[in-house]
């Protein structure tokens, strides 16, 4: 073997080992191909399907009845922002402040580790378990029955985890001396968190919370046994959070299984509303991260 | 500033702390530990709720829930072997596709072949592959996928229907397009990881492989593969929980059959999709049930995520 390479050291273009590693090269780019190729699809369905049905009577218009052409889904939007605004309410302060915790005053001991140990495992739990629990803690118990406070429940579990991992990494990211400096001057510890670290990292928690909300506004497994779902409008008084309650991804599902095609095309359109939220918020993300303060 | 201003701060900066200042700080100290704890109490009272929940099938049931296959809301007679073999089965059709192409993909975005520039693109476009809602697949596969795996699978079907995977003509829904759109959703957990493990491996491992003669190809086989080993395997595991836990793709494409059946073109069921398809109609013992198989669910995911999350962290700990 060897003798045959000396003396050349010119790349020998019709060596096995180059071959492999020409071919080699392309597979591994085809899997690039292979893998875009879903993403690719989706969205031009989504976006062929769901623009032809893109008018105000989506905006402002009931679903129609099973068989009827027209009609929108005004109400499942508006239950989505109900649904979604609960669950920021319950995980946004419960969130931001436990990874206070994990970052600000913990030390890095042992139950700081465990926390962070427990936020994984609760970023694995299925959505739909998160959808069992808010259905046994709420429903079943007949604490409030099928609801949007249910439903709020169980995406605020699914929150959770998203947003302690992106505020503990964004308060990582602070230096340490401008905390130094804000004690240093006198300040509290509650000071030097809320008007200091906090503020430093808002642009990685507004990112985290985004993502989060709008993972939260694709989740249909939690919703269908809490939130159930209505053919009208939500009832915006305390006691309609407490009933069921129409929301864009249930809509999708419902009307994606029945056989008429004006509910098939809302399903569409619903997807559509989805995914332009998930684009759209991932892109603001990507540009806010851009951003760094420090 | 006048001078009083000047001996007005003097006098705050040497007065004493308020107690009530005192109580405050210390008092939001508490709550972001209440906070903290808040989530591990989360974390078990979801386990707990649940058991209580399942508790009456449990005692009903037993281990016999293991063994039957049937599920029967109108006698109340239930099992999960065929849900359990739908949700593993369809996982690993899931793997098997997404194994090679996200381990490809991430070899191909972890070395030089293209400009950085065009490779953070890639990373974002895979990113957004993650961030489409699940119904949204859902959707996608009833009226785009499923078509294209009915075709193919009759295909399957007449020519190497001796295979007792494919010894059923497809019915359109079933293990087949679900474990293909499971693939899709668990490509990009995937991709990120083994792409992480690729990039975090020291420079001079490559360096060394490359020095000894060895080319880009030998080295990525022979040196990183093999180093970022372990990490890639986490991230396996990761998807495997994610896949296994998936319910909306699932339940709408896999055809909610709970009769067991060899061939991965006839409908099946998962837990996930069990769940999903029957619990806002049940009543009595089905919803214990149903609670019973969703427990069943959870140990099986929390199982396979503290296996990813011991393997990722082994991982980090050896290079950092």
């Amino acid at each position: 073997m060897i003798t045959t390479t000396i003396g050349s050291l010119k790349k020998n273009s019709s060596s096995p080992r180059v071959i492999l590693g020409t071919v080699m090269t392309g597979l591994s780019g085809l899997c690039m191909i292979l893998t875009l190729i879903p993403l690719i699809a989706v969205l031009f369905f989504v976006f062929v399907q769901g623009f032809s049905r893109l008018d105000t009577d989506l905006f402002t218009q009931l679903p129609p009845p099973p068989g009827l052409d027209e009609g929108g889904l005004a109400n499942a939007i508006i239950g989505t922002l109900v649904v979604v605004g609960i669950a920021v309410v319950i995980a946004v302060p419960v969130g931001v402040l436990a990874a206070v915790y994990l970052s600000e005053f913990s030390h890095g001991n042992k139950f700081a580790t465990s926390i962070r140990f427990a936020t994984n495992v609760l970023s694995g739990v299925p959505s739909i378990i998160a959808g069992i629990f808010a259905f046994g803690l709420l429903v079943s118990s007949g604490i409030v029955g099928f609801s949007a406070i249910a439903g709020g429940v169980a995406l605020a579990v699914l929150m959770l985890p998203t947003i302690i991992r992106t505020t503990d990494e964004a308060l990582k990211i602070v230096p340490q001396e401008i905390r130094w400096a804000a004690l240093g001057v006198g300040a509290y510890n509650y000071q030097t968190v809320l008007k200091i670290v906090l503020p430093a990292a808002l642009p990685g928690i507004v990112t985290g919370i985004t993502l989060a909300i709008a993972r939260a506004a694709g989740e249909t497994a939690p919703l269908i046994f809490t939130a159930l779902f209505s053919n009208f409008w939500p009832n915006i008084s305390p006691q309609g959070l407490a009933e069921p309650i129409a929301t864009l991804s249930v809509l999708v599902y419902n009307f994606a299984i029945l056989p008429f095609k004006p509910q098939q095309e809302l399903a569409w359109a619903g997807s559509l509303i989805l995914v332009l939220l998930v684009l759209g918020t991932s892109i603001l993300a990507r540009l806010a991260t851009r951003r760094k303060v420090y | 500033m006048t001078q009083s201003d000047y001996s007005n701060t003097d006098k705050i900066m040497m007065g004493e702390r308020s107690p009530l200042e005192k109580t405050f700080d210390q008092g939001f100290r508490w709550l972001t530990l209440g906070f903290a704890i808040s989530i591990g109490l989360i974390l078990i009272s979801i386990a707990v709720i649940i058991a209580v929940g399942a508790f009456p099938a449990i005692k009903q049931f037993n281990f016999s829930f293991f063994t039957n296959s049937n599920w029967n809301p109108v006698t109340d007679e239930y099992g999960v072997i065929a849900v359990i073999y739908g949700t593993i089965v369809s996982s690993l059709i899931s793997l098997i596709i997404a194994i090679p192409l996200g381990v490809g993909a991430a070899v191909f975005l972890s070395e030089d072949f293209i400009p950085e520039q065009i490779r953070t693109v890639l990373v974002f476009l895979v990113e957004l592959l993650a961030a489409i809602p699940s119904v949204v697949y859902g959707l996608w596969g009833i009226f785009v996928l499923i078509p294209i795996t009915t075709v193919f699978g009759t295909w399957l079907n007449q020519n190497f229907g001796w295979f007792p995977l494919f010894s059923s003509p497809p019915a359109g829904p079933g293990m087949l397009p679900a474990g293909i759109v499971l693939s899709i959703m668990i490509l990009p957990i995937i991709i990120a990881i083994s792409r992480d493990s690729l990039a975090s491996l020291p420079p001079d491992l490559r360096q060394a492989s490359l020095g000894l003669g060895a080319t880009r190809w030998e080295t990525i086989f022979r040196v990183l593969i093999p180093a970022a080993i372990s990490g890639i395997m986490g991230g396996v595991m990761l998807a495997l929980g994610r896949a296994m836990g998936e319910t909306m793709a699932a339940t709408m494409i896999i055809g909610n059959s709970n009769r067991l059946s060899i061939s991965i073109l006839d409908p099946a069921n998962t837990i996930a999709s069990l769940i999903a398809n029957q619990f806002a109609e049940a009543s009595g013992l089905q919803i214990s049930a149903l609670m019973y198989a969703g427990l069943v669910l959870m140990l099986l995911t929390l199982i396979v995520n503290i296996l990813a999350e011991y393997i990722v962290n082994q991982v980090k700990a050896k290079y950092e």
